[in-house]
């Protein structure tokens, strides 16, 4: 077995101190007493208490928290039909501008997505809003949904489908009982991703998004662009907080079930 | 037929809010500045397609080769993407090394670390280096009580903040291929290189560089890529002399209120973006291919 070398560790601490500082000191003065952000002063947490009494933020969260749900529930939808006619659908006419149309949103610059997307909206006439940001949020994340879906498409099993057809389910039950619960962690990851992508972005909600929908990436540049702000750390670290939770809950459960397939595994070798 | 529904939901959507816009930014960019002025609402007169393309001029592309500022953002913004994608990789390379070369039961917690600011507010991250790198901050505060300067640095508001932002927060899309591909690779071809004499730094550049060449490429292309028109960095680290195309892009939009410009704009740096992700798609494809 290869053995770490000095340099390696030197490396591996350099590198996750460079990835964790900024956010540890981010959080240690979310929980400072002064104004002055570099300057400690006490432990408060007087500006979480402020946080939670500024409606403008709670608003903002609430939209945010909104557009994400549906968003990401509607991209997952699209998505994941999108993945199986990539991967399932054989031959049909524009799959090639199909394929492209799936992958170039991934790579498209926010500026890009956001300022066409708002043209198109201006172009209809639709009053931009929580439902204007919706739709630009699906589109783009139903992207990455596919992605990941697909990924989990191509290494499966087709036999499984097509025993299933073989023992008369119609087309539709063959993917309810047997395809969806084979990539429902894919599902989820996509869901979970997009749900993420929505509650960050910042720059495509902001060409689409009007006066009644201010998001909570929108409130936080504003008042970032003004400097550092305790309240902003507070809220800073409450996100941090949930998505650190949300992440080491996910890889825990994703290695419970990785450990009980290996069980299985190994029971059935030995009923053999 | 329901194969028909299937293809189409998911076709009709993309071809409504994606392929369209691109159309329409398309055609504001050959359009005239006076006619796209808010609240101008541009219509779409499909019966008289001639007039339609009479009305369409490349004026606003002229326009971005006469004004110094534009070209010098295209410029500035390609060099800044290119020098941090290339710091990204010296940084992120050892890192991925020795998590590649980390006791195997170390590995899931190392990756899971790696991901877990990937999931975090990409504005958070961005922010969280504002309070670091200014005059006040905790690096000059830092550098001050070692006495290895005696006035503050001015960090903050330049292009060196620009460069630590995008190396933080791409980071990790470098670590991950780079890891991945360093993974899969034999551990007894360098220790048959080894045994045949090589030193081990000779070894380390004969064998696993060449080995991990596909995921620094795919790791350089997903820095670089997103870092070219990047918004929020420049924005909010860089100062009013931090030129890239996205923040040009966006106060052309907001402060400025020009659409057709920033159409074209957009236009243009599409154009340029088409180079690196064809590269990046045939890559992958390559890569893809030598796995089967």
């Amino acid at each position: 077995m290869m053995r770490l070398s000095w340099f390696n560790v030197v490396s591996l601490t350099f590198g996750f101190a460079f990835l964790y500082i900024p956010m540890i000191i981010l959080v240690i003065f979310s929980f400072n007493e002064s104004k002055l952000v570099t300057v400690w002063a006490g432990f408060s947490t007087q500006w979480y208490g402020e946080l939670f009494r500024n409606e403008a933020f709670l608003n903002a969260a609430w939209v945010t928290l909104k557009v994400a749900v549906f968003s990401s529930t509607l991209a997952t939808v699209l998505g994941t039909m999108a993945a199986y006619v990539l991967v399932r659908g054989g031959r049909f006419m524009g799959r090639t501008l199909f394929s492209g149309m799936i992958y170039a949103p991934l790579v498209m610059p926010e500026v890009i997505t956001g300022l066409s997307l708002l043209l198109l909206f201006i172009g209809i006439g639709l009053d931009r809003g929580v439902l204007t940001v919706v739709l630009a949020h699906t589109t783009f994340s139903m992207c990455y949904v596919s992605v990941v879906v697909s990924s989990r498409l191509v290494t499966f099993d087709r036999s499984l489908e097509e025993a299933a057809l073989d023992l008369g389910c119609s087309p539709m039950d063959a993917f309810r009982l047997v395809t969806l619960p084979i990539i429902a962690p894919a599902v989820i990851s996509g869901w979970l991703l997009a749900f993420t992508l929505s509650l960050d972005d910042l720059v495509i909600a902001s060409f689409t998004t009007g006066p009644s929908a201010t998001t909570l990436p929108i409130k936080i540049f504003s008042a970032v662009r003004l400097g550092v702000s305790p309240e902003i750390n507070a809220l800073s670290t409450i996100m941090i907080g949930i998505v650190t939770v949300g992440v080491i809950t996910a890889s825990l459960i994703s290695k419970q079930n990785l450990v009980r397939q290996r069980k299985e595994e190994q029971l059935a070798v030995r009923a053999q | 037929m329901r194969r028909f529904a299937l293809i189409a939901v998911p076709y009709v959507w993309l071809l409504l809010l994606f392929l369209i816009p691109f159309v329409i930014v398309l055609k504001i960019s050959l359009s005239d500045t006076a006619l796209a002025i808010p609240p101008y609402t541009p219509t779409f007169d499909w019966s008289d397609i001639g007039a339609f393309f009479r009305e369409l001029d490349f004026e606003n592309f002229v326009w971005l080769t006469q004004d110094d500022l534009y070209w010098k953002a295209y410029l500035s913004s390609l060099q800044i993407a290119l020098l941090s994608t290339a710091f990204t990789l010296l940084i992120g390379y050892p890192i991925a090394y020795g998590m590649a070369r980390a006791p195997e039961e170390w590995r899931p917690t190392l990756m899971m670390l790696v991901i877990l600011p990937f999931w975090t507010s990409f504005l958070i991250r961005v922010y969280a280096w504002m309070g670091i790198l200014s005059n006040e901050g905790f690096l000059n505060q830092f550098l001050l009580w070692t006495g290895l300067i005696s006035e503050p640095l001015t960090i903050l508001n330049t292009n060196i903040a620009v460069y630590i932002g995008i190396v933080y927060t791409y980071l990790p899309f470098m670590i991950l291929p780079i890891y991945a591909a360093l993974d899969r690779m034999d551990g007894s071809l360098i220790e048959a290189a080894e045994d045949l004499g090589c030193s081990r730094l000779l070894a380390f550049w004969l064998v696993t560089i060449p080995l991990s060449r596909n995921g620094m490429i795919a790791g350089c292309f997903l820095v670089f890529i997103p870092a070219l028109g990047e918004f929020v960095i420049p924005s909010l680290l860089g100062g009013s002399g931090t030129l890239m195309i996205g923040k040009v892009l966006w106060e052309e939009f907001f402060s400025n209120r020009d659409w057709p410009v920033a159409s074209a704009v957009a236009v243009v740096l599409l154009l340029i973006l088409v180079i690196p992700i064809v590269l990046f798609q045939r890559n992958q494809q390559k890569q893809a291919e030598a796995e089967q």
